[in-house]
């Protein structure tokens, strides 16, 4: 079993659900990023890294603007990966890639699974791949001891989230309505119907985001899901931060408002 | 993925569908104006002095170019699918003016997204896309151009899925859409067939067309593909230079175009060491795009159809040219197509028959060509 099974097998032990930060790797910059990494890893269950990509397109404006700040720092994947590897010798917690496919394809699937567990992390999610896509990248994954994350959503049909049942491991990732990402003043009823759909075909955790930006959402959202992601929140106030030099200590205050693993 | 299997189905089912092809074959015929002309430009013709140059006039369709064969078939595959408003995207304007304008024909509310920069080449066709009642939405984000556009519009897409029909004006994206826009373009290569029979009793020696996402040239090409002696070559942008960021010319060696993902498909892209998808660019607002419909990749791989480059300069040169020589003042992207047949024709023989696809007046472009010519 993988450190993501464990982690939630540990966490449902306990009767605790979890909390997913995210944040775009170098933005600002990766320095920045490994502090960050560090810091959050104190509040996080997990933690989904971003790879930035030039054409964001589940991404809401948040993330986007988070894109083109890192991508000005002109970096490639393996920059991204030691950055990563150096916070979690500091602070180990599991964490995936987030990404598009380009990146990843471009840097060869083969070596993107080496790299990503020569660097400790535990597995990727790939917002553009789809199941029927994503044979070989997932054998190359698998065979590095990785998960491969899917992606669900309120539109999928019962076919669809078999197939993802089929072939999902460590966790599931329920997008919370239809859309990108971005914050939202209320969490659609849909989420929950989707996480009860998702559980009669998988014993998985799930996990749900998109939207999600305060504690009371993320309590509402911990009833019925295993975890909780919240990005663009994260992530505006990282923007709102900028040029603080209190912005990794802040956005670590900024989690635990949002979730405390003790309680 | 769900909505793009309901796309998939509706689209099928509609191909197989008499009332649903009759209805669009009326439209085509008495609200777009086809069959259009397949013209012989004499005078061009001999200025080469070798092969003889028929032009497909798909410039003289209702909105001024090839984009209403599309538009007017998805927006009747939008109404059967019980969807109300239509999204757009749009480069050079001409995809956004027909989507406005069959959105006013069938009723429908209509939203294009349109780069910032595009909005400032295209000043005029934005202001058309408002007259037709369309909302155009400025988009701000990387490049402000086409890909930009389609990024949003696929964003607004799965946003508003429920009531909302993706209109898509190339021959890429994710599937069904390059299918579509194939089937639906197609008309162009079916008549021209037809046409240059009546005319010449033979089919052409070589076909040439412009390709940005490749809507045009895969329709004037599909209908041909299986004439092996037919020689095809699409045009692409060449901009002002090989380097990256300088032209869209995917398949150009060292210009930085390899096989890639964006928006859905697997094609040629543009892109740096990275995977990040590169800028491009090119005079010519529709050919101003990194990636390439996935047919042409593969026609590419293939070796069916030959693809090459024009720069904006011999470009702006053959927009001039075919105006004073036959009086048609062609759209910028489609005088990369007349660029290149001046080439071609001049080495091929007296006698053989080269078609090119004039896709698009140039009305939009005259700015634009005004501002070049002044530098």
């Amino acid at each position: 079993m993988g450190r993501i099974a464990d982690v939630f097998s540990s966490l449902k032990q306990q009767g605790k659900k979890g909390f997913i930060p995210y944040i775009t790797a170098g933005d600002p910059d990766l320095a920045t990023t490994e502090e960050l990494l560090v810091t959050l890893a104190q509040t996080a269950t997990l933690i989904e890294l971003g790879v930035p990509f030039s054409d964001p397109m589940a991404d809401g404006p948040v993330i986007q603007r988070a894109s083109e700040r890192a991508l000005k720092n002109n970096f490639g994947l393996q920059d991204l990966l030691d950055t990563a590897a150096r916070a979690q010798k500091r602070a180990d917690v599991p964490t995936i890639l987030f990404s598009y496919y380009n990146p990843l394809l471009q840097f060869g699937l083969k070596r993107v699974a080496q790299a990503v567990k020569d660097a400790g992390l535990d597995g990727v999610l790939v917002t553009d791949l789809t199941p029927e896509e994503a044979g070989e990248f997932e054998t190359e994954l698998h065979a590095h001891g990785l998960d491969m994350i899917f992606l669900i959503a309120p539109t999928s049909t019962d076919e669809r989230l078999k197939l993802v049942a089929e072939r999902a491991s460590g966790f599931i990732y329920a997008v919370s309505r239809a859309g990108v990402t971005g914050t939202r003043n209320t969490i659609s009823a849909e989420a929950e119907r989707l996480v009860n759909r998702m559980r009669q075909f998988s014993d998985l955790p799930i996990a749900v985001g998109f939207g999600i930006s305060n504690a009371e959402q993320v309590a509402d959202v911990h009833r019925y899901a295993d975890a909780v992601v919240v990005g663009s929140a994260i992530v505006a106030e990282m923007e709102r931060l900028a040029g603080s030099p209190e912005l990794v200590e802040r956005i670590g205050k900024f989690g635990q408002a949002l979730y405390q693993p003790e309680i | 993925m769900a909505p793009l299997e309901e796309l998939t189905a509706a689209y099928l089912a509609s191909r197989d569908d008499q009332s649903f092809q009759s209805e669009l074959k009326d439209l085509l015929q008495n609200y777009a104006g086809r069959p259009t002309p397949l013209f012989h430009a004499a005078r061009l013709t001999e200025h080469c002095g070798g092969a003889t140059i028929y032009l497909k006039r798909e410039d003289l369709l209702h909105t001024g170019a090839h984009k209403i064969n599309n538009t007017l078939g998805q927006v009747l595959l939008a109404r059967r699918m019980n969807k109300q408003r239509i999204v757009a995207e749009t480069g050079a304007g001409q995809h956004g003016v027909a989507s406005a304008t069959v959105c006013a024909l069938f009723g429908l509310n209509c939203v294009v997204y349109m780069g910032a920069e595009d909005m400032r080449r295209q000043e005029l066709n934005v202001f058309r896309m408002q007259l037709l009642g369309a909302e155009v939405r400025e988009v701000n984000a990387g490049s402000r151009t086409l890909k930009d556009a389609i990024n949003e519009a696929l964003r607004d897409w799965v946003t508003n899925v429920g009531d909302t029909y993706y209109l898509l004006g190339s021959a890429l994206g994710p599937h069904p859409y390059p299918l579509m826009v194939r089937d639906y373009q197609s008309v162009i290569g079916r008549e021209a067939r037809t046409q240059i029979l009546e005319q010449e009793g033979r089919l052409p020696d070589a076909l040439i067309a412009c390709v940005g996402g490749g809507s045009n040239s895969i329709g004037l090409f599909h209908p041909f593909l299986s004439d092996s002696e037919i020689r095809m070559i699409g045009v692409e942008a060449g901009g002002s230079g090989n380097e990256l960021g300088q032209h869209a010319a995917r398949f150009n060696a060292g210009g930085g175009g390899r096989p890639g993902v964006l928006q859905g498909t697997m094609s040629y892209v543009l892109q740096d060491s990275n995977g990040q998808v590169a800028a491009t660019h090119s005079i010519s607002a529709g050919l101003d795009y990194p990636s390439i419909g996935p047919e042409h990749a593969f026609l590419h791989d293939a070796g069916r159809v030959e693809y090459v480059s024009v720069s904006d300069s011999d470009a702006l040169e053959a927009f001039q040219l075919l105006s004073r020589l036959e009086g048609i003042i062609p759209a910028l992207e489609s005088a990369h197509a007349v660029a290149h047949a001046m080439k071609v024709a001049r080495d091929m023989r007296p006698g053989q028959l080269l078609i090119v696809n004039l896709s698009g007046r140039g009305d939009k472009d005259v700015n634009s060509v005004r501002e070049a010519l002044e530098l």
